[in-house]
């Protein structure tokens, strides 16, 4: 690994009083790819922004490398690196899909024939064929989006941002979409997808990090995230009341529900720990009607990081993120909430 | 690659994306060549006859104001058709096209070479065409020489090219095509207040220095010189003035809104 694909130090941006970005950093290896999780206007368009080349932080932010070239003194090489599918589809409407690759191809210089090829190719593989023909502005919402990721990728670049690619697409177009991100790193290109849905980056994500008020609340894989929220269980459930009482017994650190005649055991849903719980009911020889694992999902997270700040309890438990980067200021509570 | 062949062969791939839209949809640039030719039609044969007292010292014929008439219609076809680049700027700004574009390593200032030469060559073909109806009712230049033709040309192109750039400033300072179009009317209704329909000094005093002075007059007078043999004095000159500061003022105009940040 010779250097990330993105390194930000103390990214800000802020316009006139409003403070969008306060000071974030990432870091995002090359060949995987990192969301940059959180709610309508957190700032996440903002951040891809700015490390597309579309809008210049500000001077306070510390150095920005995208594909190993400085920000702000090569915004060229940058540029010659990445590719772009924005939020808002970045086809042209009023030519055909074919002529929109074909565009793509000539801006990125490639010999006619080579052109031809690759836009075929991409068309091809994007399902596009048939459509190709047909002026851009009549496509469906996943097509559209389909054909600006092709659009996106004729130039091979190495870092492609997605920002919010699957934002308004039915659910079958955003499987398919999920498909093409997939497929994408396998060729060893970074992906930097920003996204609102938990399950996206779940799915997707070798690292997430949590935007919330312009700072990143809290960085790690799904399963790092997901331990920050206690609540995990193991829930059984019985109709016979003397079976629930004796399953109380033979189980330590339950938690009961008279009423329902379940019984609450907290547990990270591992294999282990549920094994040992069905040995027990054997052991006694109880058996449960009904069994349910229940595990945090990032929607917890979400919740947990991004509910109130001034509750405070929320942004205490970021700390305890093994591998949040070190920031000298995270312990500050962010400046919005003097707002 | 150099800066130049990049330049050169981006702007070339963005103008054939611009003269793609034209040929796609060219319903707009007619419909802008419609206001023209109607008014053309409309003051030679229903107002022509109180139009013809007006000029000269009365008593001019139909085909006298039709020698004086063209070519103001021609300056101000420039004025109409260069609102098509206006609102074709404006709704590419609007597209994430610009956008992706702007991610892209290409020449910067490619995306509006591309829009304001696609614009210049759709006035011209649209000057051609103003330019046949002129001639089928009975315009005719009165003994301009080759050099006089190649002169009215160059006038003609260079107009195109500063109105082009004022039009493309105003689709970059419009939020969507109907704005654009709208903050664009001036270019149609400066030429009604020059001396395209009428001479000048006819109008009231205080007003003959707003026409007289405005670009549209200049150039209108230097066209009528050049084709028809009246005197051009001063407005030679003010004509390319006016030219050279409105093409000036639209590049850094639209340059400097273009490298500002999205919002």
């Amino acid at each position: 690994m010779t250097h990330p694909a993105i390194a930000a130090h103390g990214l800000r941006k802020s316009y006139g009083d409003k403070v969008v970005l306060d000071g974030i950093d990432l870091v995002v290896p090359e060949g995987t790819i990192f969301s940059l999780l959180g709610p309508n206007g957190a700032g996440k368009t903002t951040v891809v922004n700015i490390l597309s080349t579309l809008v210049s932080a500000d001077p306070a932010s510390g150095t920005i490398r995208v594909g190993g070239h400085d920000l702000d003194a090569e915004p060229q090489a940058v540029r010659a690196g990445i590719g772009v599918t924005g939020q808002f589809s970045a086809v042209d409407g009023l030519i055909t899909g074919e002529e929109n690759m074909l565009l793509m191809a000539d801006l990125h210089h490639l010999p006619k024939k080579e052109g031809r090829r690759v836009a075929a190719e991409l068309l091809e593989r994007f399902d596009l064929v048939e459509a190709a023909k047909k002026p851009a502005a009549a496509y469906s919402g996943g097509m559209k989006r389909r054909l600006d990721i092709a659009m996106t990728l004729v130039g091979s670049p190495r870092i492609i941002f997605l920002d919010e690619p699957t934002t308004g697409l039915d659910p079958r177009s955003r499987h398919t979409m999920w498909q093409i991100i997939r497929e994408l790193v396998t060729g060893g290109v970074t992906v930097f997808l920003t996204t609102q849905y938990l399950e996206e980056a779940d799915q997707l994500a070798d690292r997430i990090a949590v935007l919330h008020d312009g700072r990143i609340a809290a960085e790690g894989s799904a399963e790092e995230l997901k331990r920050l929220v206690p609540g995990g269980h193991v829930r059984l459930r019985f109709a016979d009341p003397d079976a629930y009482r004796a399953a109380a017994a033979a189980l330590h650190d339950v938690a009961l529900d008279d009423e329902a005649l379940a019984l609450q055991i907290p547990s990270d849903g591992s294999q282990r720990e549920l094994r040992a719980v069905l040995d027990r009911l054997d052991a006694a020889g109880i058996e449960a009607d009904e069994l349910t694992v229940h595990t945090p999902d990032l929607d917890d997270v979400f919740f947990a990081l991004t509910s109130s700040t001034s509750t405070g309890s929320g942004t205490g438990d970021t700390a305890d993120v093994p591998s949040r980067p070190s920031n000298p200021s995270q312990s500050d509570q962010p400046k919005e909430n003097v707002r | 690659m150099s800066t130049l062949s990049l330049a050169v062969r981006d702007s070339a791939t963005m103008l054939r994306r611009n003269l793609l839209h034209a040929r796609r949809y060219p319903s707009l640039t007619l419909n802008l060549l419609l206001t023209p030719v109607m008014l053309l039609l409309l003051f030679v044969y229903i107002f022509g006859d109180v139009m013809s007292a007006g000029i000269g010292d009365g008593g001019a014929d139909r085909s006298e104001y039709i020698a004086y008439l063209v070519p103001g219609i021609l300056l101000m076809t420039i004025g109409s058709t260069v609102i098509g680049a206006a609102v074709s700027v404006a709704t590419d700004m609007n597209e994430g096209i610009i956008a992706r574009f702007r991610t892209m390593a290409i020449h910067r200032g490619s995306v509006f070479i591309g829009h304001v030469v696609g614009s210049v060559l759709q006035v011209l073909a649209s000057l051609v065409l103003v330019g046949a109806v002129g001639v089928a009712i009975g315009f005719r230049s009165t003994d301009a020489t080759a050099l006089e033709w190649l002169a009215a040309f160059g006038l003609l192109a260079l107009f195109a090219l500063a109105l082009t750039w004022i039009a493309v400033g105003m689709g970059m300072a419009s939020p969507n095509a109907e704005a654009a179009g709208n903050m664009a009317m001036p270019l149609i209704l400066l030429p009604l207040i020059s001396s395209a329909f009428i001479p000048a000094d006819t109008m009231p005093g205080w007003f003959q220095p707003i026409a007289e002075y405005q670009p549209f007059t200049p150039a209108i007078e230097t066209l009528r010189g050049l084709l028809l043999g009246t005197e051009i004095g001063h407005n030679g000159w003010l004509a390319v003035a006016w030219c050279l500061g409105l093409a000036a003022l639209g590049y850094y105009w639209s340059t400097s809104q273009f490298n500002r940040d999205t919002k």
